[in-house]
């Protein structure tokens, strides 16, 4: 089920032009501003809008070239939205089971496929309860569960965590994390929060005024972004490790005071701007001070991205000057420090 | 002073009592003035049963066809992109404001035996249509469906089409989306368009008497009951006014509850 | 030339020579209201223009319709300052309700003549066809003067009409005529003398049991007491007369 596209579309303002290959399993974020088009391309490869130009084959299958172009209903795909959309006049189970009835599924097995995937997604006995009775974080588990319910080839998801609140995001980021590696077809998320991207996706492709700016895996674009936007948006150092209160214990070894109680599975999650760098240890407040090896340098306008090897390995942005002045090229031996209360946690 | 939350502004009060007045004190004047004692008597005459059986077959026949042709009319002026849709939709609901004799006319030079279609029907088939009980109904038909087709594309234009997008990634051909997806979520306005509709059939006069005539148990409605009646003896008039509001009154209420109430938010 | 404007041309001449018309009323701005029965509508309007021709400032209004539906009015209160009537069962209507302000005149008669379009479709010759289930046939509706006049001609002769519709008024019934759509209707004989040349008048003997008599009076509220009795003299007067059997009536 592989998917495999050339997108162009002229629309209004718009001009889109995007390649994209995803791999059975694969996670593909597409990253980017809004306005830069992201929605539009998962429109296209759902079959909601036309192409200008290109094709969309999926497994093989023409989706979309210059001849055809197969409407959504026909294309076997899954989509969740940015708000649930959740049909109002249906209950939860109904909901889920729609993707089945439209496909000539009996209604007793629709509803007995519908509840366990309701089931699986944690909304168990919720079947009957109408969609308002739903809180965002549920709403958007049964969106996704009435997306899956049809074995999709492929799976498009549109901003899925941008509506939930702060919270809610969270759990239901770390759920998503869970299906979406259970899930065997290709998947298309776009969303414009990097955390999103680092977490969930396999490649990333950043897109900015409907190009391509850089594609690749999220720690290579963290660590050697291209332009300037791409390494403004992205550069977040995630390290996984597991909660111990107020300390995170990585896999890779090393340990980092967090400002928020952490327990169990989690992220540690270090911004390129909260590391600074010295030459010698230093002495005073932070808890968190490691030992680090420079290996890639890589200027963009005023600051420098630092790639830092070590027991905790870490992106780090300083300032042109004080790169230089601190004398640093690749190879150098250097101390990085970290405020405990500007790392954050995300569970995993 | 405290105010309630919700309390109705004192501009705002005086003209709505006002209205309210205006609008009931007719019907409480029909109560008041019935002849309470001659009621049985009255009522008891066939020709009323038959016209109070006409009038309600032919109101919910006009209504029959006006949800058939009238909700696929209203998704054309709603949703479709085709050309001179503003001009359709001036003239789909010119019957509003046409006078309704003025229709019946128009109807007779369709469908009348010298009519546009009517002649055709005469020599091909021997079919008249004036005068019979379906040209009660298609006179009905006439001026009552703009009704249904404005309500219904009010409630198509609000709709959220994300849902219809959503249905078809689910797999549902346009048709089935349509049925499952669209319908069900404007069904609140097309119940209401459909009530409109049906009350506005209900109390067709001018077009029906022109065209469909005035014939009892074929063509009287009772509008056309009353209407004569009140020339030969007011009291009757009255006693059948009384029936056609105390049939239209529970209607529209057992219709308001069940099924303007469920309105989607 | 048909009845209508021979009838228009006379009132014409003869009210212009005789210059007959009551006081001379010459506050200017002045309505006249008369309710007049259906079959009266074009020879009452040719009157009431020469009326107002006589009484410059004056306008002369109609409300024509069953006198039936007149008599309710005018006893609901409607204002009115004459009323003319089709049959005399109407006008007792009025009277009994003591809103006459003079004993009513009877002005002209009519009898009842079928009415048919140009060429007779339906072939019909006389009443006994108002018994065929295959014709399209209207009458006036049973309170309706040439309604309840209908009713007996047909027990007369014998007739089980079947009639397809039954109209408020008879100029109703003349339209669905003239328009052809119906095969026959039972009018009166001035309304087929008024119609022209869509329609064509088949007469038969019963008429003659059925003689509607046509009174007229001057209204007890009537906003314009002279206007309405320079009317009611003028219908009566020796051009109304003319007027009246140009257009088909015959003299009361």
């Amino acid at each position: 089920m592989t998917l495999d596209a050339s997108v162009a579309l002229r629309r209004g303002t718009l001009d889109l032009a995007v390649d994209l290959r995803v791999a059975d399993g694969e996670v593909l974020a597409v990253l980017g501003p809004n306005g830069a088009g992201k929605s539009t391309l998962l429109r296209v490869l759902a079959g909601l809008l036309p192409l200008s130009e290109g094709h969309v084959t999926v497994d093989g299958a023409v989706w979309d070239d210059d001849e055809t172009h197969l409407p959504a209903h026909r294309r076997r795909l899954g989509m969740v939205f940015q708000e649930a959309l959740l049909f109002p006049h249906l209950t939860v189970g109904e909901n889920v089971a729609f993707g089945l009835r439209t496909r000539g599924v009996h209604r007793g097995r629709a509803r007995t496929t519908a509840a366990g995937w309701l089931a699986r997604v944690g909304l168990e006995g919720l079947g009957d309860r109408r969609p308002a009775q739903l809180s965002g974080g549920q709403a958007q588990r049964a969106a996704l569960a009435r997306a899956l319910v049809g074995d999709p080839a492929l799976l498009l998801l549109d901003e899925p965590l941008s509506a939930l609140d702060a919270r809610t995001r969270l759990t239901v980021r770390a759920e998503l994390r869970r299906h979406l590696a259970e899930f065997g077809g290709s998947t298309v998320l776009v969303t414009h929060d990097p955390v999103d991207a680092m977490a969930l996706a396999d490649r990333v492709l950043v897109v900015e005024d409907g190009r391509v700016v850089q594609a690749g895996t999220p720690s290579e674009i963290s660590r050697r972004p291209r332009t300037d936007y791409v390494a403004r948006l992205v550069g977040l150092s995630l390290l996984p490790g597991t909660g111990e209160g107020d300390s995170v214990r990585l896999d890779g070894g090393g340990v980092v005071a967090v400002g928020e109680e952490a327990v169990g599975p989690v992220f540690a999650a270090v911004r390129p701007e909260s590391v600074a760098l010295y030459l010698e240890r230093p002495h005073g407040s932070p808890r968190n001070v490691w030992p680090a090896r420079l290996v890639g340098a890589t200027p963009h306008g005023h600051t420098v991205r630092c790639e830092l090897a070590g027991e905790v390995p870490l992106i780090a942005d300083v300032t042109a000057t004080a790169f230089a002045e601190l004398g640093l090229a690749p190879g150098a031996e250097v101390w990085a420090t970290v405020k405990a209360s500007e790392v954050a946690v995300y569970a995993g | 002073m405290t105010r309630a939350r919700g309390r109705t502004p004192a501009p705002l009060l005086v003209p709505a009592a006002l209205a309210v007045a205006f609008l009931v004190l007719p019907l409480a004047a029909l109560l008041i003035r019935a002849p309470w004692t001659r009621l049985g008597t009255l009522l008891a005459e066939p020709a009323v049963g038959e016209a109070l059986r006409l009038s309600l077959v032919s109101a919910s026949a006009a209504t029959g066809i006006s949800l058939v042709l009238g909700v696929p009319l209203a998704w054309v002026l709603a949703r479709s992109r085709a050309r001179g849709r503003t001009v359709l939709r001036a003239l789909v609901t010119v019957p509003l404001v046409l006078p309704p004799v003025v229709g019946g006319v128009a109807l007779f030079l369709v469908l009348g035996r010298q009519g546009i279609v009517g002649s055709w029907l005469y020599d091909s088939f021997g079919v008249t249509i004036p005068f019979t009980t379906p040209a009660v109904i298609i006179a009905e038909t006439f001026v009552a469906m703009p009704f249904l087709v404005v309500s219904v594309e009010g409630a198509l234009r609000a709709a959220d089409t994300r849902f219809e997008d959503v249905s078809a990634t689910l797999g549902a051909s346009r048709w089935t989306t349509f049925r499952r997806v669209t319908l069900p979520l404007v069904a609140p306005g097309v119940a209401a368009g459909a009530v409109l509709c049906w009350a506005r059939a209900l109390g067709e006069f001018g077009a029906t008497i022109t065209f469909a005539g005035n014939f009892p148990g074929t063509t009287q409605t009772m509008p056309l009951a009353v209407y004569l009646a009140l020339q030969r003896d007011a009291e009757a008039a009255i006693a059948l006014s009384l029936v056609l509001l105390a049939v239209s009154l529970a209607t529209l209420l057992l219709l308001r509850d069940r099924w303007l109430g469920r309105a989607v938010p | 030339m048909s009845a209508r404007r021979r009838a228009a041309v006379a009132v014409a001449l003869l009210v212009g020579l005789s210059g007959c018309g009551g006081s001379a009323a010459d506050d200017g701005g002045q309505t006249l209201t008369v309710f007049a029965a259906a079959s009266l509508t074009d020879v009452f309007t040719d009157l009431g223009a020469a009326l107002e021709d006589q009484q410059p400032g004056l306008e002369v209004r109609f409300n024509v319709a069953g006198s039936s539906a007149l008599a309710t009015q005018i006893v609901q209160g409607a204002p009115a300052d004459v009323f003319a009537s089709a049959n005399e069962t109407q006008m007792s209507v009025v009277t009994d309700a003591g809103l006459a302000a003079d004993e009513p005149a009877v002005f002209a008669s009519n009898v009842l003549e079928i009415a048919v379009p140009a060429g007779n479709p339906g072939g019909v010759t006389g009443l006994a066809d108002f018994a065929r289930e295959d014709l399209t046939l209207a009458v006036c509706a049973p309170d309706v003067p040439c309604g309840a006049a209908a009713a007996q001609v047909f027990a007369a002769a014998g007739v089980t009409a079947v009639p397809d519709t039954q109209e408020e008024d008879v100029r109703a019934a003349l339209t669905k005529v003239e328009l052809g759509e119906v095969d026959a209707a039972l009018v009166y004989a001035s309304d087929v003398a008024s119609a022209g040349e869509s329609v064509e008048g088949v007469a038969f003997q019963e008429a003659e049991q059925a003689v509607s008599d046509y009174p007229i009076t001057r209204l007890a509220d009537a906003a314009n007491p002279d206007a309405a009795r320079a009317f009611v003299d003028l219908v009566l007067s020796e051009a109304g007369r003319r007027a009246l059997t140009d257009a088909g009536f015959r003299e009361p």
